[in-house]
């Protein structure tokens, strides 16, 4: 018996993925699958040196190697070497400090394209590199964000300055409120750089057809259509005239997908010889290589009545952007400032994000970008105000949370790229209520302080909002096959995250068909005229929400065909099952009328974002002989408007809170005053393993649909990440509070907890 | 040199350059793109495939040291047909998401649960700690390798 499929199951039901069958059985096709006939591979030489002058560039050795096609430098790409615009929040102010995408003069991160080898084999291409003698002369390398405004070593001369840009989030009169306050306190805060590492590293490869003049990257994945319009002002076509493809994709997390050097250097690479190009990051070269991410110190005042009311924030950050500005580098700065309120109601607010630049990897996004520093920040501040004004910490977080009533509610807005954004819906109190309920605070509480079997127990907490669903529009074409199956064409595109899946349930659950009859197409530039990415939590929200409406009218021109073969009207048309079209006793079966072109297209525009919330808390234990801090629970509550498949949404938030552990206590990008990186492997950077976090707990919550989509879905899965930093930093806090010790500065690491102690103890015996 | 192997049960006789990786030698001249490549110093595991049983890193083993050995990849695990119990497991759980820690992970656990059928969670973390996933925080992969033990009870190979 064929069971029956009951109408709008999908949605909402933890589907096991359409992905699996292929990624489970090794038949998944990552970049470095892919091979075309007579391929060259590349490789990159990297500058050695952070900051200096480059003399003179000898390849002949390289060439000689028998297997090198070729050996590139900045001259061979003509006249002037092609620059990286800015894709989000461009600025003409900020144009001097984009990337080449090779070096022709200066170097300014170690890491930055030099040259590069196209040889028969990837091997002998990575043998040429060691014969290429770059002669760089070392300018001083600045790596100290904080102390890169003094002016005295500037990475673009000819900009005067090597701070890029300050944004600014107002709201109210702040200056006003702070000298009206009974209490206001002043913290430096510190978040260390760390990235995002993705499992697949980087690849492209590349192909240019010289009879059609059309190019075929593959390896295309998070924006291919933004990607797309840039290589094709870079190498003088029209967009038309290449197809980007996008293939499995190993992680994105933000910082793969962007347009980096490589993006030009391969295709281009690809049209000179004549010959289909792949070059594959290697890790060591992703570490040096691709954005890195989160470093802001921050200065950071409150103004709050004796009741603990607050009044007013004010604060300024440095984020450190390393030598150049990324086509996203500008977001979490942006982020820093806008959200450092997070999910409270602050009347008057002044925050500023200086954008410094320093001889280091450059920056982007990375998952919750400028969230996870702000959360950081605010959250570490409020338990020292709670604790000053004798509060319980989670009664301030209950007293200063937006009430419910006030949403819609407006958030400060940013300058100089005008940024207004208000939240959507929520009920704020409710998700902290279920956080502490769940950990169960109450019963907790009396372990805070307290040393148990040689470590110390503490609670931390922090709420948090999690903005997703970016406009400003995405299509969906749905086609009638002429079997009877549907095909959906969307312009997001996959990192990695389930799309697929969250996709065709959203369509089967509108066309009410089974899931197996629906095939999803994304992506690639081949399959809609426009697409705008998966970034910002976004490719469910607005790729879902179209496919929604493009399922509406799919819906009406089958009734309309089915109508028109019956002779009836399409009101009196009714499809049954997605087989047959029926009406007064008569039917005509689906395949029959796909012959008809039975196509749909739809757009949906949005400027409006959601927001997701919720709070996190965790239980931590310190021991204080080694300053290791094991986490023993941890427990994310989040409201997320509508879950399509809790299945992979849990998996998401699980994964997300994991990064932010590894973030918080392990993982840390080391520079040295020279600029070289000093944790440059995967035996260096300490990213989380299977025994390291054992004990997280997610609850989620569909409490308030988002108003602002048709589906009522919130952008998630970054919201695992935002609050952890301040969660754990506040849980140590507590743990050590004997103490007084104070974390200001991520990550907790072992030495750097053991030096806090240290220090609080010797201050207290003085 | 020429190098044989058998690879998931069929003969191969090879010719490779000495200094060419197992990792290579399956992904770039054999066709056996399952198996991946993510860090190429040993550490994340990615590349992990079985040799004469044990699970191995193929990016620290050249290809001329796998000579006369029994390899498995994963695709040496799988069907067209269904997905072995361990692999149903890892759907079910959602113990995956980008996929490409996953052959590893399932080569690895493949070994484990082939020799420790009774595994507990501490011991799967132990083992599982060797291999990186940076999207599902391993919970659900935990989940699912201590779900997919019953299938290897009585010394069966699922």
């Amino acid at each position: 018996m064929t069971p029956m499929h009951v109408l709008n199951s999908y949605v909402g039901s933890p589907v096991e993925r359409i992905e699996d069958l292929r990624l489970l059985r090794g038949k998944g096709q990552f970049v470095d699958d892919l091979t075309r006939e007579g391929l060259l591979h590349a490789a990159i030489l990297r500058s050695n040196v952070a900051h200096g002058r480059i003399l003179s560039i000898e390849t002949r050795d390289a060439l000689d190697l028998p297997g090198v096609h070729a050996v590139l430098t900045a001259p061979d790409f003509g006249p002037s070497v092609p620059v990286i615009p800015l894709r989000l929040m461009p600025m003409p102010s900020l144009e001097p400090f984009a990337q080449p995408v090779i070096a022709s003069d200066k170097v300014r991160y170690v890491g930055e394209p030099v040259a590069v080898v196209l040889a028969e084999s990837a091997a002998i291409a990575e043998d040429a590199l060691e014969l290429i003698y770059a002669e760089i002369e070392p300018l001083p390398a600045i790596v100290d964000g904080t102390k890169a405004g003094d002016g005295q070593v500037l990475l673009v001369e000819s900009s005067g300055t090597n701070e890029a840009a300050q944004y600014s989030a107002l709201l109210g009169d702040v200056e006003r409120a702070f000298q009206e306050a009974e209490y206001v306190r002043r913290e430096k805060f510190r978040v260390h750089r760390h990235t995002a590492l993705p499992m697949e590293p980087r690849g492209i490869l590349a192909e240019w057809d010289q009879e059609s003049e059309r190019l075929v990257v593959w390896g295309a994945a998070k924006v291919p259509f933004a990607n797309r319009r840039i290589l094709a002002q870079q190498m003088g076509l029209a967009e038309e005239d290449i197809d980007m493809i996008e293939n499995d994709v190993g992680g994105g997390f933000g910082v793969r997908g962007e347009f980096y050097p490589e993006d030009f250097l391969v295709p281009f690479a690809a049209r000179l010889t004549g010959r289909p190009v792949k070059w594959i990051e290697d890790r060591r070269e992703h570490l040096i290589a691709t954005n890195h991410a989160r470093e802001v110190d921050c200065e950071v005042e409150i103004a709050c009545r004796k009741d603990g009311t607050i009044l007013g924030l004010r604060g300024s950050a440095f984020v450190d952007m390393g030598a150049y500005l990324r086509t996203n580098g500008v977001i979490g700065p942006r982020n820093v400032a806008q959200f450092l309120v997070g999910p409270y109601l602050i009347p008057n607010v002044a925050v500023t994000a200086s954008l410094m630049m320093t001889n280091k990897t450059p920056v982007g996004t990375y998952r919750g970008p400028g969230r996870y520093e702000a959360d950081f920040f605010r959250e570490r501040l409020f338990d020292m105000v709670a604790r000053d004004l004798g509060i319980d910490r989670v009664e301030f977080r209950r007293r200063n949370l937006v009430p419910e009533d006030m949403i819609p509610y407006a958030l400060p807005t940013v300058t100089p790229v005008e940024g207004r954004t208000q939240f959507d819906s929520g009920d704020y109190q409710a998700t902290l209520a279920r956080c502490l309920e769940e950990i169960g605070w109450d019963e907790k509480a009396a372990l805070q302080g307290r040393l148990i079997d040689g470590r110390y127990h503490g609670l931390g907490i922090g709420c948090f909002v999690e903005g997703g669903g970016t406009g400003p529009r995405e299509t969906a074409r749905l086609v009638v096959e002429a079997d009877g199956t549907l095909s959906v064409f969307v312009g997001t595109s996959a990192v990695g995250q389930g799309l697929e899946t969250a996709c065709a349930q959203i369509a089967a659950d509108a066309l009410e068909v089974p899931m197996e009859r629906v095939r999803i197409y994304h992506g690639s530039t081949t399959y809609v005229r426009e697409g705008f990415g998966s970034f910002h939590s976004r490719a469910v929200v607005m790729g879902g929400s179209a496919i929604q409406l493009a399922a509406e009218a799919l819906k009406e021109k089958v009734r309309e065909a089915g109508a028109r073969h019956l002779g009836c009207s399409p009101d009196e048309a009714r499809i049954v099952d997605w087989t047959a079209v029926t009406a007064g006793g008569k039917s005509v079966e689906l395949a029959e009328l796909a012959a008809e072109d039975l196509t749909a297209e739809h757009t949906f525009a949005n400027t409006k974002h959601t927001y997701s919330y919720g709070a996190h808390a965790a239980h931590v234990a310190v021991d204080p002989k080694t300053g290791a801090v094991e986490v023993l629970d941890y427990l994310a509550v989040e409201d997320v408007g509508r879950a399509i498949n809790p299945l992979t949404l849990h998996g998401q938030t699980i994964g997300a809170i994991v990064q932010g552990l590894g973030g918080t206590l392990l993982e840390h990008l080391i520079y040295d005053e020279n600029g070289q990186l000093l944790t440059g492997s995967l035996a260096d950077y300490m990213m989380p393993t299977a025994s390291d976090y054992p004990n997280i707990r997610v609850v989620t919550l569909q409490l308030r649909p988002s108003p602002v989509n048709p589906l009522g879905a919130k952008g998630a899965g970054e919201g695992g990440i935002i609050p952890v930093g301040g969660v754990i930093a506040n849980a140590v806090a507590a743990a050590l509070a004997p103490f007084d010790v104070q974390p200001r500065e991520l990550p907790l690491s072992p030495p750097r907890v053991w030096a806090m102690l240290k220090t609080a103890r010797e201050g207290a015996i003085v | 040199m020429q190098v044989s192997m058998e690879i998931n049960g069929k003969a191969v006789s090879i010719d490779v350059e000495p200094r060419m990786t197992l990792a290579d030698c399956l992904r770039h001249h054999l066709g056996l793109t399952g198996t991946h490549v993510g860090c190429e110093h040993g550490v994340c595991g990615a590349c992990t495939v079985m040799v004469d049983g044990a699970a191995m890193r193929s990016c620290l083993m050249l290809a001329v040291q796998a000579d006369k050995a029994k390899v498995v990849t994963v695709e040496g695990l799988s069907c067209d047909e269904a997905l072995s119990p361990l692999q149903a497991a890892f759907r079910k759980h959602h113990a995956l998401q980008c996929g490409f820690c996953t052959p590893g992970m399932l080569t690895t656990a493949h070994a484990l649960l082939s020799k420790e059928p009774q595994a507990d969670e501490t011991r799967v973390r132990e083992v599982l700690s060797g291999n990186l996933c940076r999207c599902t925080g391993y919970t659900a992969l935990v989940e699912a390798v201590l779900e997919a033990r019953d299938a290897y009870q009585g010394g069966q190979e699922a």
